[in-house]
């Protein structure tokens, strides 16, 4: 008799499948009820995911047959410590998203909210999907279904957002296809789709051109996805002309989720020292992360929405995971599966504050704020502050910490260049995060702060947004600090744990 | 050279169709004829992996009293195939999606050559 | 000196956050300036008090430790209060009480704006400092350095007009890249040695690295902390960082922010490298040579600047330089002469502000030579500059001397003549810069401050004190606080002697 706990793994997947079809059947004048059914199932599958977390901690992996038929002819999920931590940082992020999202909706795509509930939940489900899935194919499948609801989500906004969903959806097929394209060298390689048995295959079969030109597509598909430089044109267009709330469902996951499928690929299936030695697949990521980190932050300084900023921001923060992919070290994975976590409350965290902005001002141009926009929505401000904080990489807050095992990890292989891209990159953070608080904090004209400035300010009154927006704002805000106090705790429990032999 | 190409003309065959269709995606500056690169190019796909499960002198899994059972190497491995139906079916929902998005696009801006979208979108 | 026995004691972690949780009061008592300068002078008095009850444990060699928690794989978030962090504690939590009175009258005699954000940051800042004295090891000392960064930023940036916001860009640049240079070497060393945490003598060892390398690492970690420690040429951003209001130019620029990095230059020096390797790879001399170029163009750049605050601020880049100098010395004297002159440089200097803030307030003159007849107008502000302007010369009975001479004798120890020379031409150019301010106020002859009295009591009452201390500390350097007793332990303690 198996444990019931493992029914977890299919726990994890089934409430945003459902929620989608639910929410669906709501009609437009009762949305609050697809609002509510979004909420429900990502609260659900996030309490499943942390349930599973626990679970593949203490007791290690899940292998769940579904419908008890045995891997290789049936799907297997698999629940271990990697792939729970994933879920709930994808879940627990959606679900504090849509808990702000209902008034942002409500106000700029009021007719499109249910669709645009039941397209989000499907997001969800696809990415967990990608996440739990032991079945390459089963994977390719999954990434379809999430990819599909992606591009709805993003075409959701206003005029331009079509175009830049179309250009999303033909490089993220061309990025599905190569995948694909590589699943079928692995297949006539090893004759199997189940991960763990294409693991234990390709080592007996010794490398073959085959099987690394299978490897070296996957990689190339999922870098795609993940916005991985210089393949991520596709991403700042398709984050500054969505909705808000589409963009912070979008941003702090989706990109995460393509990184676990390499982390997965290069280090899971794949002896990790294949990856390294037989051909530099390591060294080439973990360069063109470091390529990525550079050129998003200069691109990040020179964009004046805030919105656009923060998608190039992305760019450069998925640089950090795949270089600590390419350090293929155990500090290595240690901070790109930490960044994974931080970078996703902090990216959260910030469009959430984007989307107050938005709500309040109208518009999230830089040049436009000043000090009135802290006067007016002083908490969110205070979000923005310690984020940007986090973003830069100072401590206390989970940002450094990151930062701090890709540092140890550059050392271990005295790779000075990733040493000196994360200290530049930081620095570059400074340049385009302090542009924005001087604003918001300071007077901006040159003079000095006097009686005039006094009386102004008096004169403006506090306007934050409601308590369900303002409250996962800060909640989010506030975990920026508990995650970076707490991250010894983290690495030490949760992360290790996932940490392959071979490395 | 010859006997390379004889024996794999499918695998060649498929190569060509798979850079016509990459062709057809990052180069052309009409969307649709983007979307048609992008059949195209999944269909080289899914033909790939149709051909890579074909064999001479093989059969479809279906128990025939012809083939006996003990001789493995008659039947066709069916994965492949099946696993592209559901590949078809992923393919067909995307060009559904793409259509809806070029629906779209050409509402909004009455257009779909790339450079004078590019040229209308920035007038926004 | 034995390994100094160690006790759990969570006053340490105490003294750190009374400050920090005071600044939730400060903020929310806005409206009322009464009651937001109470919790401050309350953070202060509770802060000072916790830090003396170290004291006894400390003299007695005894080592108050907490572990807050493992804030990174394997590296604790760890307090020490150890000889010299409490000799800083000392300095920096006493003389916060001094400047709390004092920035009361000031700020409201200047009426400065935004009084409430200003101190909420110097609240946050003290609590930084005294993590910074506190940190046990390398990782918690990046942490409260980068906090005291940030703490600072709002002080800087202060008035808000472009000056200010300039000025604050380019402290964050500088202080950043320190920040920055100081994790990749902390990092360096964690690989190398598994351990971050300050050990007297050191924790690297000859052969650990090529000459070359450990050069390097030196460059990442002196530079890292001599950032805030204005060692030339990595200083501008002191005197610019002058726009500030005075109290913060007092307290953060003469004593906490630039004191953490000196006071981390000493604990690179004594508890990271150790005198060994600090000997056996020249790093000494690199560090000597840098300092000693500091004091001497510090001081001729200082002898040019009209301006009262900013010939203060080169003046103190200057004297920062001599807390570098005397442990590059490596040796005891040399050693308790550059920990000592911490607390001297500190009383004397913040005298020095606080005279040019009441200036400022009073007689709204900035410049020195506007300064004509200004003394005898305010006598108790100019005796108390002439008093401090004595010590930094390092004339008796000035605590300047004290620290001057140990520096000296542990220069003649060293056999380094070059190092005696600068000490005694900084000597005569401090003379040179700050005696024309006394001349000016006491015998230049001017009617233009006829009708003007002394400056508020709450400006005059402090630098009168830290003035008396100043004398108090070189007649007595035990007396107080036993400081001369605590700044040669701990040069015993890093060089292995008695």
């Amino acid at each position: 008799m198996t444990d019931p706990w493992t029914h977890l793994a299919v726990g994890i997947l089934l409430p945003p499948f459902f929620g989608a079809l639910v929410a669906a059947l709501f009609p437009d004048r009762r949305r609050n009820g697809a609002w509510l059914a979004a909420v429900v199932s990502s609260g659900l599958t996030f309490a499943a995911s942390l349930g599973g977390l626990a679970y593949a901690v203490i007791e290690g992996p899940v292998r769940y047959h579904l419908g008890g038929w045995q891997p290789p002819m049936g799907i297997e999920l698999v629940m271990d410590p990697l792939a729970a931590f994933f879920c709930a940082v994808v879940t627990g992020m959606t679900f504090f998203v849509f808990i702000h999202g209902r008034s942002v909706v409500e106000r700029e795509t009021p007719h499109k909210a249910v669709p645009f509930y039941s397209a989000a939940l499907l997001l969800l489900g696809g990415l967990l999907g990608i996440v739990l899935t032991g079945d390459l194919f089963n994977l390719y499948v999954f990434l379809e279904i999430s990819s599909l609801a992606g591009y709805a989500l993003v075409a959701i906004g206003d005029r331009r957002a079509p175009v830049s969903a179309f250009r999303y959806l033909i490089l993220g097929t061309i990025g599905a296809s190569f995948y694909l394209l590589g699943v079928a060298f692995l297949f006539m390689e090893t004759g199997s789709l189940n991960m763990n048995d294409v693991a234990e295959v390709v080592p007996v079969m010794g490398e073959s051109p085959a099987t690394l030109a299978g490897l070296v597509l996957i990689v190339l598909g999922i870098g795609l996805k993940m916005a991985l430089f210089p393949m991520h044109g596709w991403l700042s267009d398709a984050y500054t002309y969505a909705t808000s709330t589409a963009t912070a469902i979008i941003a702090p996951i989706g990109t995460k989720v393509a990184a676990y499928v390499l982390i997965r690929t290069c280090f899971h299936m794949f002896d990790p020292e294949f990856v390294r030695a037989e051909i530099p697949l390591a060294d080439i990521l973990g360069y063109l992360g470091a390529a990525g980190i550079v050129w998003g932050s200069i691109m990040a300084i020179a964009q004046n929405d805030l919105k656009r900023m923060l998608a190039f921001s992305s760019v450069s923060q998925v640089g950090y995971i795949a270089l600590g992919v390419g350090l293929a070290s155990p500090y290595g994975l240690i901070g790109a599966v930490l960044h994974t976590l931080n970078h996703a409350v902090m990216k959260a965290c910030l469009f959430l504050v984007n989307t107050n902005l938005h709500q309040r001002l109208g518009h999230t141009r830089i040049d436009r704020l000043d000090r009135t926009t802290r006067i007016r929505m002083p908490w969110t401000m205070a979000a923005f502050t310690v984020a940007a904080i986090s973003m830069i990489g100072l401590p206390p807050t989970a940002g450094f910490f990151s930062k701090w095992y890709l540092v140890l990890g550059s050392w271990e292989q005295a790779n000075y260049v990733f040493l000196g891209v994360i200290v530049i990159s930081s620095l570059l953070n400074v340049v385009y995060f302090f542009r924005v608080l001087e604003k918001v904090y300071l007077r901006s004209d040159g003079e000095a702060y006097d009686d005039a400035s006094e009386r102004e300010d008096a004169g403006v009154r506090r306007e934050e947004v409601r308590a369900s927006m303002l409250f996962p704002t800060l909640f989010l805000g506030a975990s920026l600090l508990v995650l970076g106090l707490a991250n010894a705790y983290i690495v030490i429990h949760v992360i290790r744990p996932m940490i392959p032999a071979g490395l | 050279m010859i006997e390379l190409l004889h024996d794999y003309y499918a695998y060649w065959a498929i190569m060509l169709l798979l850079v016509i269709g990459l062709y057809g995606m990052l180069i052309k500056k009409n969307l649709m004829k983007k979307v048609i690169g992008m059949v195209i190019f999944q269909n080289s796909i899914i033909l790939l992996f149709v051909a890579a499960a074909f064999k001479w002198d093989a059969t479809v899994p279906v128990l025939d009293a012809a083939h006996p059972t003990e001789n493995v190497a008659n039947y066709l491995n069916p994965l492949p195939h099946t696993l592209m139906l559901t590949a078809i079916v992923v393919g067909v929902a995307i060009v559904g999606v793409a259509f809806a998005l070029l629906i779209a696009i050409y509402r909004n801006f009455g257009t779909l050559e790339e450079p004078e979208l590019m040229e209308r979108m920035r007038g926004e | 000196m034995p390994i100094a026995e160690t006790y759990s004691s969570s006053i340490p972690f105490w003294a750190l956050v009374v400050s920090l949780l005071a600044t939730p009061f400060i903020l929310w008592s806005s409206r009322r300036p009464n009651l937001r300068e109470f919790w401050t002078l309350l953070a202060a008095v509770i802060k000072f008090a916790l830090v003396l009850t170290l004291l006894p444990g400390v003299r007695e060699g005894r080592v108050a430790e907490f572990v807050l928690l493992e804030i990174a794989e394997g590296i604790e978030l760890s307090l020490r209060a150890d000889a010299f962090g409490v000799f800083f504690a000392v300095i920096a939590s006493g003389l916060w009480i001094l400047t709390s009175f004092y920035s009361i009258g000031y700020m409201r005699g200047h009426h400065e704006k935004k009084q409430t954000r200003y101190f909420a940051s110097f609240a946050v800042s003290l609590s930084a400092t005294i993590g910074i004295a506190f940190s046990g090891n390398l990782l918690t000392f990046i942490i409260f350095y980068e906090m005291l960064t940030l703490a600072t930023y709002p002080l800087v940036v202060h008035s808000e007009n472009r000056e200010a916001i300039r000025a604050g860009r380019q402290y964050l640049a500088y202080a950043l890249t320190a920040g920055l240079l100081l994790v990749a070497g902390a990092g360096w060393i964690y690989q190398m040695t598994g351990t971050l945490d300050f050990t007297p003598g050191g924790v690297l060892e000859e052969g650990m690295l090529s000459a070359s390398g450990m050069r390097v690492l030196f460059f990442m970690l002196l530079i890292g902390v001599a950032v805030k420690g204005g060692i030339m040429p990595l200083h501008s951003w002191l005197p610019a960082a002058m726009v500030a209001p005075t109290p913060v130019s007092a307290l953060l620029h003469a004593v906490a922010v630039v004191k953490s990095g000196v006071f981390g230059v000493v604990r690179m020096v004594g508890f990271v490298f150790g005198p060994e390797v600090m000997g056996a790879y020249g790093l000494s001399t690199i560090l000597a040579v840098f300092a000693g170029i500091t004091i001497v163009l510090a001081s001729l750049i200082a002898l040019r600047q009209n301006n009262l605050k900013r010939r203060l601020a080169y003046s103190t880049v200057a004297h920062l330089s001599y807390i570098a100098l005397g442990a590059a010395l490596l040796n005891a004297d040399g050693f308790t002469g550059g920990i000592l002159h911490i607390s001297t440089h500190a009383t004397m200097k913040i005298t020095l502000f606080f005279c040019a803030g009441a200036i400022i307030v009073h007689l709204h003159r900035e410049n020195v030579t506007d300064l004509d007849g200004a003394g005898r107008a305010m006598p108790w502000t100019f005796t108390a500059f002439a008093i401090g302007a004595m010590g930094l010369t390092g004339l008796p009975p000035i605590n300047g001397f004290l620290s001057k001479w140990f520096l000296c004798m542990g220069s003649l120890d060293a056999g380094a003549w070059a190092v005696l020379g600068v000490l005694l031409l900084s000597g005569l150019l401090n003379a040179a810069y700050l005696f024309p301010v006394v001349y000016r106020g006491f015998f230049c002859f001017s009617n233009q401050f006829e009708g003007k009295g002394e400056a508020s009591p709450f400006m005059v009452v402090p630098l009168t004190i830290t003035a008396v201390l100043s004398i108090v500390f070189c007649l007595f350097p035990n007396v107080l606080f036993g400081l001369f007793d605590l700044a040669s332990a701990v040069a015993d303690s890093v060089l292995g002697t008695h």
